[in-house]
């Protein structure tokens, strides 16, 4: 039992909080807010020369072999800068969906060029009619002569245009023409017959919905050799959900660090606002709710290679918890903002966005929370 | 980073675990679940700290020297989980939790070896003379007074809130004896004999039916001045102490997550009808586990930082907060989970020890009482709103 850092993970944070703070700035923000690529490449290039790309791949594929607790502390960091760069679609989710899937073959040829920053992917995965079932995926993916045709749409797609390659999922026919197993396709960007509706996102980067009207592609754009994807993709977007949690909960820290600050500086009826107690309880909840958020990232995290029931419940327990809080500490903070809370004029409402964003991506607080139960066998889900 | 216990300590979770099945009788155990106040009664709680004393574990957080164990906070978490898991009786922690700490910080050598080892034996029982009717949340306004008349004080006032005064042998009180610029100043830390002449006591049922509190009156209560702990005017301080370990004694999260799984049990059994299928019921309960899990991760982020001789910080107000609401939240849950059977009010006590058969299955009777009783949760050893002032100033530092 020992939840204290390493040296090597103290180090780790210190080098990501100064990045962070020297080139994440408002000013940063504000130039990259409507860039159609939605992130930096020169900045993406300087995450692979410190290492941060190949962090959690294998060594044998390039990498560092790093876990969910050094992903947890970039994420924090990344959460306090807004970061927008592609790090939770490459490496979090499309390095893992890889190694997870992929033949020794696939594996070699992606992951070290994930890790020195040449290749980026994206997970298009979300269908509208799934809401955030995991299992429900309309697209199919049927055999052709030469290879693989997909037809279907996807919604919430994070960074589909501004990366190389997407992770594409589809239930794969079987001969008789029934829908069988789950596959995982890479398709290229660019690719014939793949439709792209790129947008801004909210709280910052970029998104995309997109349709695959008979997509094709060669034999080996199967990721793996015909296993069902789909205990894969819960596994990975289990670990996602605990590297979000971390995120928001560098988020959620900086606005209690900010709004903190806000109540002892901004004076009403003679005194400072934080001189009343109603402010001060206010604060001390949100303190509070940090603090609980806090545990349960690193509780996710901890628990992100148990058996697959306990790391599921963990990382629902997680998504729920954390989701309620990240509302609740973003609401306050633009409510003890008063009215500059509501304008473009601070950054509190980039930070907001950004936790509103965290609260539906994979699921709301609702959604998780019934998934937990019936995990822990109380309804079916 | 590493979630896991060691070897040692998973061979020392065996041993305590199997101590417990060894000592808890069938008796202990029922009593216990069916016990709706705070603290297990004398006659119970007495014999587990008995039991527990004999096995030299009569008080896990004391130095060796006075009878303590040794152990590690990590050995501390072990044994409280697993006391937790087996369900063994509320030991009430006046004794070893709050005074005992107090004597050995502050006491004299006489004190110390005098009343140490009747708190281990369990052959003094104690209860604490803080709260008074005028002084709850301002506590420091306390008016009890007690005037020096030679060797002795004389004590005139009154306590409230007093738990298990009507079973204590010995009273740990907090005393005005001069009046100082600040109303923290002039409070003495006084150990007074329960049978001493003017000492009476009433009894204060809560909205459970329950007997655990108390109103003490003291008439010209002489009390010799060598039972002062420590100097005349700095009770205040030790007090002050004696609270940061109520609010942060113990590993709460374990019995926590006792109390839901007995809900739980309830809730999946005929005897309430399957409350379980009830979709919003059994969201509730992932809700609750799920804030138990953030408060155990919490606690063990304290135990790790104790086990590296790091401080902690001011995280026990935090956590006396939360521990607070999720025990209502729980109690909350159980009321719903056993529908109109919440109805049936029973007035007798203790309810092992019923001499007649009650109207609704035994195992229901503490839910509503526990419901009720546990309102007090967020209000006593200092309310939700003062532990919010304290983490406004100590953690904020507003």
């Amino acid at each position: 039992m020992d939840l204290t850092l390493s040296d090597e993970q103290r180090l780790l944070r210190e080098s990501v909080d100064r990045f962070v703070a020297e080139t994440f700035t408002a000013d940063h923000r504000k130039k990259t807010a409507n860039d159609p690529l939605g992130y930096s490449p020169d900045i993406w290039k300087q995450f692979a020369e410190l290492g941060w790309l190949a962090l959690p791949i294998a060594e044998a594929h390039g990498g560092l072999g790093g876990g969910a607790i050094e992903i947890g502390l970039l994420m924090e960091a990344f959460g306090r800068g807004l970061v927008s760069e592609p790090f939770l679609s490459t490496v979090v989710i499309g390095a893992a969906l890889v190694a997870e899937c992929g033949t020794e073959a696939q594996q070699q040829a992606i992951l070290p060029r994930i890790a020195e920053g040449a290749l980026t992917l994206a997970f298009a995965h979300s269908e509208r009619a799934a809401r955030f079932d995991l299992a429900h995926v309309d697209t199919t993916a049927t055999k052709t002569a030469n290879g693989w045709r997909l037809s279907g749409s996807k919604i919430a797609v994070l960074d589909g245009a501004a990366v190389s390659q997407l992770i594409v999922s589809a239930r794969i026919a079987n001969a008789n023409g029934a829908s069988g197993k789950l596959g995982l396709f890479l398709v290229p960007g660019g690719t014939a017959g793949l439709t792209l509706r790129d947008y801004a996102r909210l709280g910052g980067g970029r998104g995309c919905n997109l349709d695959l009207r008979d997509v094709q592609l060669p034999a080996d754009a199967l990721l793996g050799d015909g296993g069902d994807a789909l205990p894969a993709i819960e596994t990975v977007v289990d670990r996602a959900m605990a590297a979000l949690g971390a995120e928001a909960v560098g988020i959620m820290q900086t606005l209690l660090d900010t709004t903190l600050e806000y109540t002892k500086i901004r004076k009403q009826f003679g005194r400072p606002l934080s001189a009343n107690q109603v402010i001060r309880h206010r604060l001390a909840d949100v303190a509070m709710q940090v603090d609980e958020a806090r545990s349960m990232a690193l509780r996710a995290a901890l628990m992100a290679n148990a058996e697959p029931v306990a790391r599921s419940r963990a990382a629902s327990g997680a998504k729920a918890k954390i989701g309620k809080c990240a509302r609740f500490v973003a609401e306050q903070a633009v409510q003890l903002h008063g009215a500059m809370g509501v304008t473009e004029e601070l950054d509190i409402g980039a930070y907001f966005k950004r936790l509103l964003a965290f609260d539906t991506l994979f699921g709301g607080s609702a959604h998780h929370y019934r998934r937990h139960a019936a995990l822990s066998g109380r309804v079916h889900a | 980073m590493d979630l896991t216990f060691s070897a040692e300590e998973r061979a020392f979770e065996r041993e305590v675990r199997d101590y417990i099945s060894e000592t808890l009788t069938p008796e202990m155990k029922r009593a216990t679940a069916l016990t709706p106040s705070v603290f297990s009664d004398p006659d119970i709680g007495m014999a587990w700290q008995r039991a527990l004393h004999s096995k030299g574990w009569g008080a896990p957080g004391w130095p060796v020297e006075h009878g303590g164990p040794d152990w590690t906070p990590a050995q501390r978490w072990i044994f409280e989980a697993e006391c937790a898991r087996a369900g063994v009786p509320n030991v009430n922690v006046m004794g070893v939790k709050m005074v005992g700490p107090v004597i050995i910080g502050f006491g004299s050598p006489e004190q110390q070896n005098f009343y140490l080892p009747r708190i281990l034996s369990g052959e003094d029982y104690w209860c604490q003379g803080y709260s008074e009717p005028g002084s709850g949340s301002d506590l420091s306004s306390l008016k009890t007074r007690a005037v020096r008349d030679g060797d002795d004080y004389i004590i005139n006032g009154t306590k409230i809130w007093t738990t298990h005064a009507h079973h204590a042998n010995r009273m740990f009180a907090l005393v005005r004896t001069s009046d100082g610029e600040r109303q923290q100043d002039g409070i003495s830390f006084i150990l007074i004999d329960m049978k001493t002449p003017g000492i009476t006591t009433r009894p204060i049922l809560t909205i459970g039916g329950d007997h655990e509190v108390n109103q003490v009156f003291f008439d010209d209560v002489r009390v010799p001045v060598a039972n002062r702990v420590g100097e005349e005017g700095k009770g205040w301080t030790y007090g002050k102490y004696l609270l940061e370990f109520e609010r942060g004694s113990g590993i709460a999260s374990a019995k926590l997550r006792e109390a839901l799984k007995t809900i739980t049990d309830l809730a999946g059994s005929e005897v309430t009808g399957r409350a379980i299928e009830d979709p919003d019921i059994a969201m509730r309960m992932s809700e609750v586990e799920v804030d138990i899990d953030a408060l155990e991760m919490t606690e063990l982020r304290v135990l790790s930082a104790l086990q590296t001789g790091q401080n902690p910080g001011a995280v026990s107000s935090l956590i006396k907060l939360r521990v607070s609401e999720i025990r209502q939240a729980v109690t909350r849950l159980g009321v719903d989970v056993i529908g109109q059977d919440g109805l049936a009010v029973e007035p007798a006590r203790p309810f092992y020890r019923l001499n007649h058969e009650p109207a609704i299955p035994e195992e229901l009777l503490p839910v509503v009482p526990e419901y009720l009783n546990g309102r007090a949760y967020t209000i006593f050893g200092g309310s939700s709103e003062i532990q919010r002032d304290i983490i406004a100033k100590m953690v904020l530092g507003l």
